[in-house]
């Protein structure tokens, strides 16, 4: 008995990690938060294509507007389309029910997806969606495999297909490994710009996941230099004490 | 008139109706440690700090955060961007829980290189793993608070090992629970726990340590014990007092370490994924068991040994009582290693091995069970375990064997 749940977990182990990373190797996303102009291209992206099915519950646009370097009635007049005010959260309409029941789940707040998941999974994961007709929407994803989401960005990019490479193990058994794409319908964007345009909509959701990161780090250099001079200062001061002992 | 203490004027005034400048002398001015501390004996002073960041923070991290399934994890998120400097109390917070576990981690090897828990200082000890205990149940139950999907899932694991108990088990989890499943009772009581019964223990604790140690008095690198050897005036030859010596060199310890803390909260706050972990950023979701759980890095030596130990007999309970064994040892420790000499400078070849082989085994423990499991893995994790029992098993013969250096009269070194 205990062999056979050895064998299964043997099976079901490697199946879990493929689940959780795909398998397909993540490219690393050029994250710049100093970049406002990406930033506020990712922000664009994020509301036109994203929000409708996917919230920032947690963000508040008079924040975004401050931090991506905007003017309140900028983004009111460039960002918001659902009427809310400027102080309010990145919310949208969607029922949550009914989209549990259009996609199978719920599709998640990305709030905080840049820290549960990882800047380079998201740039991944935005880039490899490609031609599966055995899919509900036709496509799947390398990163994250059987997503229930459709190519949200296909008239931008276009449609890809995948491109496998043949191996063989050591039992002689062939096994299919994705090993690129091949456009097969160009977008509106070139491949070059589209993968540009992926790079900020990561960046714009790297910044989301911690409106504060540039601010503590900066901070954090002054908090640094202050305790480096105060731990000289108690290491003098320790040595004037301990003269006198021997 | 003066009073017993000779004060005058408030002070005065105050020392005939309460001990102030008594206790004054009894713990700091006149409180004799033994003056060749080296490095390993920053770490006490530096728990008491982290103690008092964790309530401090604490405090006002529940002025904003809301314990309830349904608010929890957007309450946390709420402090990490509305409320002023909420970033920076929360990461105190998240980054002191585990520099709470770094610095009792190497303080309780001080204990164990020295010889801190031998006669007579058996109740520090003692005392020490209650604290040690109370800190566990204190960070497990504050894992639950953000409630994303490893504080869930986690918090599932750990009281699903209660029902391995035999008869009693099914009821006591969920009696631990308030539910079948962690849900939004089990939060308000974690919750309810976790701010104010377990920090009560822990700080009675922390004074019964302290109060225990000053009755006998401070062990130090040679384990020698300093009052015995005393001058004229009564006081020790070695000893000098703790303030204002050891107040201005624990300072320079103060420094050094928030310096590493400053670091990891501006810099690193999640410590990638050790501290935070990544997983924790997804709300909590009772229909999605995660692919992988994994406990807090400073619980993953006694979680390995807990996924170490077969089921046996048809009960996964053995594993449960090796975890509890792994800690219950500690209590013995003072009467199992019955070397008269306290510390490794005077102990021999044999200790020493056996110590380090005590520890690699911890550290091993502690990345597997990181890690999720395989065959070799456990193995390995099953080594690693009858290596940590057999060192409290191996102590008592020690001595048959082992050849100590004579323990000098006096401290060494200044």
């Amino acid at each position: 008995m205990k062999k056979i749940i050895i064998a299964l977990a043997f099976l079901i182990l490697p199946g879990l990690s493929l689940a959780a990373g795909g398998g397909y190797p993540l490219e690393k996303a050029p994250i710049d938060l100093h970049d406002k102009a990406s930033l506020q291209k990712g922000a664009k992206l994020y509301v036109n294509y994203c929000m409708g099915c996917h919230s920032l519950e947690y963000q508040r646009y008079n924040r975004l507007a401050r931090d991506i370097g905007l003017t309140d009635d900028q983004v009111k007049d460039n960002l918001i389309f659902t009427g809310a005010k400027v102080g309010e959260t990145m919310k949208n309409a969607m029922p949550k029910a009914d989209a549990k029941r259009w996609f199978g789940v719920t599709p998640p707040d990305l709030t905080v997806i840049s820290r549960s998941r990882g800047v380079d999974y998201l740039y991944t994961y935005l880039q490899t969606f490609y031609l599966d007709p055995t899919r509900p929407f036709g496509v799947n994803n390398a990163a994250f495999p059987n997503a229930g989401m459709p190519h949200v960005l296909w008239e931008l990019q276009g449609m890809q297909k995948a491109v496998y490479e043949v191996h063989k193990d050591h039992d002689g058994n062939e096994a299919k490994v994705l090993k690129g794409f091949e456009l097969v319908q160009p977008g509106s964007m070139s491949p070059p710009e589209f993968k540009e345009a992926m790079a900020d909509l990561t960046n714009f959701l790297a910044y989301v996941g911690e409106p504060i990161q540039l601010e503590r780090q900066w901070i954090g250099i002054w908090v640094l230099l202050f305790l480096a001079l105060l731990t000289v200062v108690f290491y003098l001061l320790k040595k004037e004490y301990w003269k006198d002992v021997h | 008139m003066a009073n017993t203490q000779g004060t005058t004027g408030l002070l005065g005034w105050i020392d005939e109706r309460f001990p102030l400048t008594k206790m004054m002398r009894e713990h700091l001015t006149e409180y004799y440690a033994p003056k060749n501390f080296n490095f390993w004996y920053f770490f006490g002073s530096l728990a008491l700090l982290v103690l008092v960041n964790q309530i401090l923070t604490g405090i006002w991290l529940t002025m904003s955060y809301k314990p309830s399934a349904a608010d929890a994890f957007a309450s946390v998120e709420y402090i990490m961007r509305d409320v002023d400097w909420g970033w920076l109390i929360r990461y105190m917070h998240s980054t002191g829980a585990s520099a709470f576990f770094v610095v009792v981690y190497l303080h309780m090897f001080r204990a164990l290189i020295y010889g801190s828990y031998k006669k007579p200082r058996e109740l520090i000890w003692i005392i020490g793993v209650v604290i040690f205990l109370a800190l566990m149940a204190e960070a497990f139950m504050g894992y639950l608070l953000p409630w994303g999907q490893m504080s869930y899932w986690g918090a599932q694991v750990i009281v699903n090992l209660f029902s391995a108990i035999p008869v009693i088990g099914p009821d006591l989890s969920v009696w631990i629970r308030g539910d079948f499943v962690v849900s939004d009772a089990t939060l308000n009581r974690f919750f309810s726990l976790h701010v104010i019964a377990v920090p009560l223990v822990l700080v009675g604790l922390v004074v019964a340590h302290i109060l225990a140690l000053h009755e006998v008095g401070s062990n130090n690198p040679d384990g020698v014990e300093i009052k015995k050897v005393k001058g004229p005036d009564g006081k020790p030859l070695d000893g000098i007092p703790f303030h204002p010596y050891y107040t201005v060199k624990d300072l320079v310890g103060v420094g050094v370490f928030l310096l590493f803390f400053s670091f990891v909260i501006f810099f690193a706050p999640e410590m990638g994924g050790y501290f935070l972990e990544h997983p924790n950023f997804d709300p909590a979701d009772p229909m999605k068991t995660p692919p992988h759980i994994a406990p807090v890095w400073y619980f993953t030596p006694f979680y390995a040994i807990l996924r170490a130990v077969p089921s046996f007999a048809g009960t996964q309970v053995w594993g449960v009582l090796a975890m509890g064994a792994a800690i219950v040892m500690l209590f013995f420790l003072p009467w199992l290693d019955r070397s008269p000499v306290k510390s490794i400078r005077y102990r021999g070849l044999l200790f020493k091995l056996v110590l380090a082989a005590f520890i690699i085994s911890f550290l091993i423990l502690g990345y597997l069970g990181a890690l999720p499991t395989t065959p070799a893995r456990t193995t390995l994790a099953q080594v690693c375990s009858v290596i940590y029992f057999a060192f409290f098993f191996v102590l008592p013969i020690l001595p048959w064997f082992e050849k100590t250096k004579p323990v000098p009269e006096r401290v060494t070194a200044k």
